[in-house]
């Protein structure tokens, strides 16, 4: 890993007022910039003779429903020239629409595509926003907090109308999701329960 | 009078043979020729990342197993580092050796697969038959440390489950013994045949900044002449006691690709005859209570184990409010799990970046302009495996 700090200051100093707060944990630095300058900052970070993060390793979101702005984009670059990573990433809300990174890394096109089908995040300009890994025809966005993990739909194949049919999920039992973490006060809804 | 020619679209799997699992690609021919190649992936979607975020720690292990099921502990791996970067822990020599030793064994397991399918593709069929002779031997390693054949849910945070069987070592230095001449009879059917090299050579060339646009790594990569290694590069585990060397290609065509993969499992070899001489004893675990199970002769004993073990199997370890990502040099390229914990025993998200989810990205840029018979070509040489592509 080259000379991270110097590598940060580099950065700070030719993007100044694009980047809201910058550091260096766990061998990469990490900056947080604004969504409208993500172009700007990308086209930097990968041209600049003192960066060359040439290489677009990932582009993912998290969620976090229970906030103003409810998701945070990741994107993770690597540079091969210095050896080291930089991860950049914003804050947005549900349904904005941010610009697409296709016409700077092509491979950002399946990524996006990834974002779009489990968060449900839209992409500007991109060339071909369809969903990627769920079925065809799926509803809802999958690594959302609030979407249940088994799904709403069940396959299967019909005897009587000799195809496979989807049908809403049906369980014999209740996915028993137990609160581990305070076994000695009794578990959440116990707690609440109590309340009452 | 020129006839109106019609282009063809053709639907190449979900059950091809040559598609190494379940991909649809429609391709869109004008004679023979592929002028669009869509792949359309998704049907192995398993919700990986989404199961993690609902399980603990330990139990999430397992998953990475069935990411790309034929090198299974290299993704293991690179979940392991990632909790122990965040909680600090320092692995004992002895665990990281033994990490090396099969990481190793996982990359020839998958290059062999590899070399000898991509030439079954193009229409050798012996090489498969040897080649997976040794897949077996190696396997046979796999149960033996691990008590199952593929998916092996043996490394953890801190260390690895258990410690090598008695004799192990010697079994594993013989297979390192015989393994080169294999190599060489793989080589002597391959190497320099007429029809093998007719079927690779400038086939689905990329161009090195193709390759970096692309977000291409591992042997994608090193096989357009990008010397690019992470266990060199960003060492991890004692791969820097280690000697080896990075094959990298020329042309970087299927063919160069092909060779790449040949020395590598050389290097391999290599890599874990060093480990193997050098392998310190010790604990192959972190002894941290907190983190890694206590021995069954303890909790007979000691009530402080006997909380631990019902703590770790029940609620299971805590990780520190963090987010990292770390990445390992799978057979396959840069595998890298991005990580985002809360707190709590359960991870907040887990983001699988998987090598073959990019390098079949580029399949329309690969194949355009080349026959029809060259998909399962360029599609082999690709090492694509669709449990992680897909997730």
């Amino acid at each position: 890993m080259e000379n991270l700090e110097s590598l940060e200051k580099a950065i700070n100093s030719e993007l100044t007022t694009k980047i809201l707060s910058s550091n260096i944990k766990h061998d990469q630095i990490n900056i947080c910039i604004e969504d409208n300058n993500l172009i700007d900052v990308m086209i930097f970070l990968k041209t600049h003779l003192s960066t060359k993060f040439k290489q677009l390793i990932d582009i993912t979101a998290v969620d976090y429903p229970e906030r103003d702005k409810r998701f945070k984009m990741v994107y993770l670059l690597l540079s091969h020239e210095k050896n080291s990573r930089i991860k950049i990433e914003f804050d947005m809300q549900e349904g904005e629409i941010i610009s697409s990174l296709t016409s700077i890394f092509p491979s950002a096109n399946w990524m996006e595509r990834e974002v779009f089908d489990m968060y449900g995040v839209e992409f500007k300009d991109h060339p071909d926003l369809r969903r990627i890994l769920t079925d065809y025809g799926f509803k809802g966005h999958p690594l959302r907090k609030d979407f249940p993990l088994t799904g709403h739909n069940e396959v299967r194949y019909s005897e009587e109308d000799k195809k496979v049919i989807y049908e809403p999920v049906k369980l014999e039992q209740n996915y028993r999701n137990f609160d581990y973490e305070s076994p000695w006060e009794g578990t959440r809804y116990i707690k609440e329960q109590a309340k009452k | 009078m020129a006839k109106e020619v019609k282009k063809l679209n053709l639907n190449f799997g979900p059950q091809h043979p040559a598609a190494h699992g379940v991909l649809r690609l429609i391709l869109q021919l004008d004679g023979e020729v592929v002028e669009k190649a869509d792949p359309h992936i998704g049907l192995l979607h398993r919700g990986t990342e989404k199961l993690i975020e609902n399980k603990t720690y330990a139990q999430a292990v397992p998953y990475f197993d069935r990411l790309d099921y034929v090198a299974p502990m290299n993704q293991e791996h690179a979940f392991a580092l990632a909790i122990e970067k965040i909680l600090k822990i320092n692995v004992p020599a002895r665990a990281q050796y033994i990490r090396v030793i099969f990481c190793e064994i996982g990359r020839i397991l998958s290059h062999i697969l590899n070399v000898t399918t991509q030439a079954m593709d193009v229409g050798a069929l012996t090489p498969t038959l040897w080649g997976f002779e040794e897949r077996e031997t190696l396997m046979g390693f796999y149960e033996k440390v691990s008590g199952s054949r593929l998916h092996a849910n043996y490394f953890r945070a801190g260390g690895v489950h258990q410690d090598l069987p008695k004799g192990l070592d010697f079994e594993i230095a013989e297979f390192c013994e015989n393994f080169p001449k294999i190599i060489d009879d793989l080589e002597t059917l391959l190497t320099d045949n007429r029809i093998f090299k007719q079927r690779n050579v400038d086939i689905g060339i990329v161009s090195k900044q193709d390759a970096l646009d692309y977000s291409f790594s591992g042997v994608m990569l090193r096989g357009s002449g990008v010397p690019w290694d992470l266990r060199k590069s960003q060492p991890y585990d004692c791969y820097e006691q280690v000697e080896f060397k990075i094959p990298v290609g020329k042309n970087g065509d299927c063919y160069d690709r092909y060779l790449c993969r040949i020395e590598e499992m050389r290097e391999s070899v290599h890599i874990i005859n060093q480990c193997l001489a050098n392998l310190p004893k010790g604990p192959i675990k972190t002894n941290d209570g907190k983190i890694s199970p206590p021995p069954k002769k303890e909790i007979k004993q000691s009530m402080e184990a006997l909380i631990h073990h019902f703590k770790l199997f029940t609620e299971g370890y805590r990780v520190d409010e963090d987010e990292i990502y770390t990445a390992v040099e799978a057979p396959k390229g840069e595998f890298g799990v991005y990580l985002i914990s809360d707190g709590s025993s359960k991870p907040y998200k887990c983001k699988i970046r998987a090598p073959g989810f990019s390098h079949l990205q580029a399949m329309d840029y690969l194949i355009k302009g080349h026959m029809l018979a060259d998909v399962p070509a360029v599609l082999g040489s690709m090492d694509i495996v669709f449990g992680e592509v897909d997730r």
